[in-house]
């Protein structure tokens, strides 16, 4: 057609659309995002029509039969007779246990650490840096057989135990005491929740007043005493509402009060260490990455050693530290599953392994179990970047 | 190359990415790779366990040598595949294996909806307990809130919870993945007791440091029989286990050895004569050689022979026959004819 010709060839016209830079990326881009939908359509297909082909069965109706087999550790009410959609939740509750202590956990250690290893305390030092080379270099999963099988696994039976003021410890677990609240107990509850808003109120108050006088009150001892001192007055006026379910040791083990299995108390123990010895070293980096222009001058400004820390360089030093703070704790997370070598019924352990077996729906157990860490890392690092945006915002 | 190819498939398969490979049958495979592979468990005395030299011993691995020396003509071209409780399946299933012998339990639902053919009994089994004899315990009935050590992904994990359940008692599970675990588990005090199938235990308890501390009780609580299993979709395969292991079953009851096989041969019972491949069905309709029965009893012996040497009298185990002694001597051993 000679006219469309002319006007392509026309220099006022538009170009055609392959000699336009960025229509032609955009169809390359298209071209790509189909053909790796089409790739992923094709293994899906041919996956489901061969497993037909095998007699192997496929969905998700398996979710809805009885799971059959006992968990050690289960967060909700559980028992043979619930589905093996429930034994996924009791599994992914055991991950989330395990990973959020670990993650609390290994960020008090790596911080304390941290800055210990800057101390000028020669031993505190020297310890903190034994501490960071030592367990920073050994695999993780020999650590958790070594707190598994050389730590808590030579502990007494239960008939011997260690006793420790109402606590019981032996290779079974730590059997402590639990609280039984009775019906007066939502008023110290309530007690509580007065004493926490008056905290909040009286830092706001204090704040203000020392940004109008300069002058301070001492915020710290009048909080401790408020949260700890007004539930405890409703406590005694109301009767002590409470009373403690203590362990006794009936049959072959302890019974009552609540338990820590040895599986847990390894695999925390071992992740924490572990994590907390990189989250030291992020630490650390943040802390030196703060000019020491910015010591010096809160030195002449006045402040103590202490504050100096806490208000000029750990807040400064949270922008270098907080990114890599968050892989560390998504490796954290990603390192639970390695429970199922000591028996730690995680979700890896009860779902793909147990219910896995049980079924055979290897396929669907699979994707799931990947689809769920993959949503709990990505939730992880969602609120890690929004924390980290904070940050950077209250900087500059 | 061949073994990178298979390797392919068998991750392809993993991924779920079945290929359209699939044309060779079991036996034409295996007869070009020169070997059986075969699915064995990472050590249990008796069944499948390596001995001091690294050579694979026990009654499973008799039915993998079994097989090999049917289709290939000599017992010792095996390939032993050391899997635990829970990869077993799926080592099956993605073609990893060529028969799965690893002490595994015939259920329905493994029979039915994994794409597996269990190819026959070659072990009733039956799940039991064993405590230390320090506890005092005569009885499962008196375990009531016990620790328990189990393995994985087995038919055990069910079973202890319907027992416990139907009992009105509690237990905690300490979950392992490989019994070397649960043994450990036990010996350390982790648990009062170890489930298994009552074979199993008797293996596990010699591997303890001091045997004798432990106790196996003599109540059995479900029905385990144990045998070889291959894919579904191929019929010739399944045929050839199949018939594998009931030759060493028929051998036994015709009085066939390792020992007299030779001299049997020569005789004029019509039954040996056609075990042998000198007359009847032959090998011809499993595509084997014709002599396929003779080679099983020649290399690795008959049904008895292998019980005897591997869990029986012969071995430190000492498991009477009970009821895996032949029908006709009160057990439940019965294989169908040769003709």
């Amino acid at each position: 057609m000679p006219s469309d010709v002319n006007k392509g060839v026309a220099p006022s016209s538009k170009p055609k659309f392959w000699n336009d830079p960025d229509k032609r990326a955009m169809l390359f881009q298209v071209l790509m995002v189909l053909t790796v939908l089409g790739f992923f359509a094709y293994i899906i297909s041919n996956a489901l029509y061969n497993l037909e082909k095998r007699g192997i069965t496929t969905g998700f109706a398996f979710l809805d039969q009885s799971a059959g087999f006992e968990i050690l550790l289960a967060l909700l009410p559980y028992d043979a007779t619930y589905s093996f959609g429930r034994t996924f939740l009791v599994g992914l509750l055991n991950t989330l246990l395990v990973s959020f202590l670990g993650v609390i956990l290994a960020t008090v250690i790596g911080f304390v650490m941290g800055i210990a290893r800057l101390s000028q305390n020669w031993l505190v030092n020297k310890v903190a840096t034994a501490y960071i080379e030592i367990f920073r270099n050994i695999p993780l999963l020999l650590q958790i057989l070594f707190w598994y099988v050389a730590v808590l696994q030579p502990l007494p039976l239960p008939r011997a135990s260690i006793e420790i003021g109402g606590a019981f410890l032996n290779n079974r677990g730590l059997y402590l005491p639990w609280p039984v609240f009775e019906s007066g107990f939502s008023l110290v509850m309530i007690a509580l929740a007065i004493a926490i808003c008056a905290v909040v109120w009286l830092l706001r108050w204090n704040h203000k007043r020392q940004d109008a006088t300069g002058e301070r009150f001492p915020v710290l001892w009048t909080s401790l005493a408020l949260l700890i001192g007004l539930p405890l007055l409703v406590y005694v006026l109301a009767g002590s509402p409470m009373s403690w379910d203590e362990p006794v040791l009936k049959g072959f083990n302890f019974k009552g009060g609540a338990t820590i299995i040895p599986e847990l108390m390894a695999l925390l123990i071992a992740l924490s260490v572990y994590t907390g010895t990189f989250i030291a070293e992020i630490v650390r980096s943040g802390i030196l990455a703060v000019s020491h222009g910015q010591t010096e001058a809160a030195g002449a400004l006045g402040l103590n050693k202490s504050k100096t820390l806490r208000l000029i360089v750990v807040p400064q030093s949270m922008r270098v530290i907080i990114p890599p703070l968050t892989s560390q704790y998504l490796n954290l997370i990603k390192n639970s599953s390695l429970a199922t070598a000591i028996g730690y019924p995680d979700l890896v352990s009860v779902f793909m392994g147990t219910t896995l077996n049980q079924t055979g729906q290897a396929i669907e157990i699979i994707f799931m179990t990947m689809a769920v860490y993959l949503t709990i890392n990505l939730i992880v690092s969602m609120l890690m970047n929004l924390y980290n945006k904070r940050m950077s915002l209250v900087e500059r | 190359m061949k073994k990178i190819t298979s390797l392919a498939v068998a991750s392809a398969v993993a991924i779920g990415m079945v290929s359209s490979a699939q044309a060779a049958t079991t036996l034409e495979s295996v007869k070009s790779k020169g070997f059986v592979q075969c699915g064995v468990s990472t050590g249990l005395p008796g069944f499948s366990n390596p001995d001091e030299k690294g050579n694979w011993q026990g009654m499973d691995v008799d039915v993998c040598r079994a097989v090999a020396a049917a289709t290939l003509g000599d017992a010792a071209k095996v390939k032993y595949i050391p899997l635990t409780a829970k990869e077993r399946f799926t080592a099956l299933q993605s073609g990893e294996i060529d028969v799965l012998s690893r002490n595994t339990t015939w259920t329905q639902t493994r029979d039915t909806t994994l794409g597996l053919n269990f190819a026959g009994v070659s072990y009733y089994d039956g799940q039991g307990f064993m405590v230390s004899k320090k506890l005092g315990v005569k009885n499962a009935l008196e375990l009531d809130g016990a620790a328990v050590c189990i393995q994985s992904g087995t038919t055990t994990e069910l079973n202890l919870s319907d027992f416990f359940r139907e009992h009105k008692m509690t237990f905690s599970p300490v979950v392992f993945d490989t019994s070397d675990q649960t043994v450990k588990g036990f010996e350390a005090g982790r648990c009062d007791m170890l489930t298994s199938d009552q074979s199993q235990l008797y293996a596990l308890r010699i591997k303890l440091a001091d045997p004798s501390s432990a106790m196996v009780l003599t109540e059995v609580i479900s029905k385990e029989p144990l045998g070889p299993v291959v894919r579904q979709g191929d019929d010739q395969w399944f045929n050839i286990v199949k018939w594998s292991l009931n030759a060493m079953i028929n051998a036994e009851e015709l009085g066939l050895t390792s020992k007299n096989i030779d001299e049997m041969k020569a005789g004029t019972n019509p039954n040996v004569a056609r075990f042998v491949g000198l007359d009847g069905p032959k090998g011809s309709g499993m595509d084997l050689s014709d002599d396929w029965a003779y080679q099983i009893v020649k290399q690795v012996g008959n049904y008895g022979e292998a019980f005897d040497r591997n869990v029986g009298s012969g071995s430190p185990l000492n498991i009477a026959r009970g009821v895996n002694a032949l029908w006709n001597k009160g057990g439940f051993m019965y294989a169908p004819p040769m003709r």
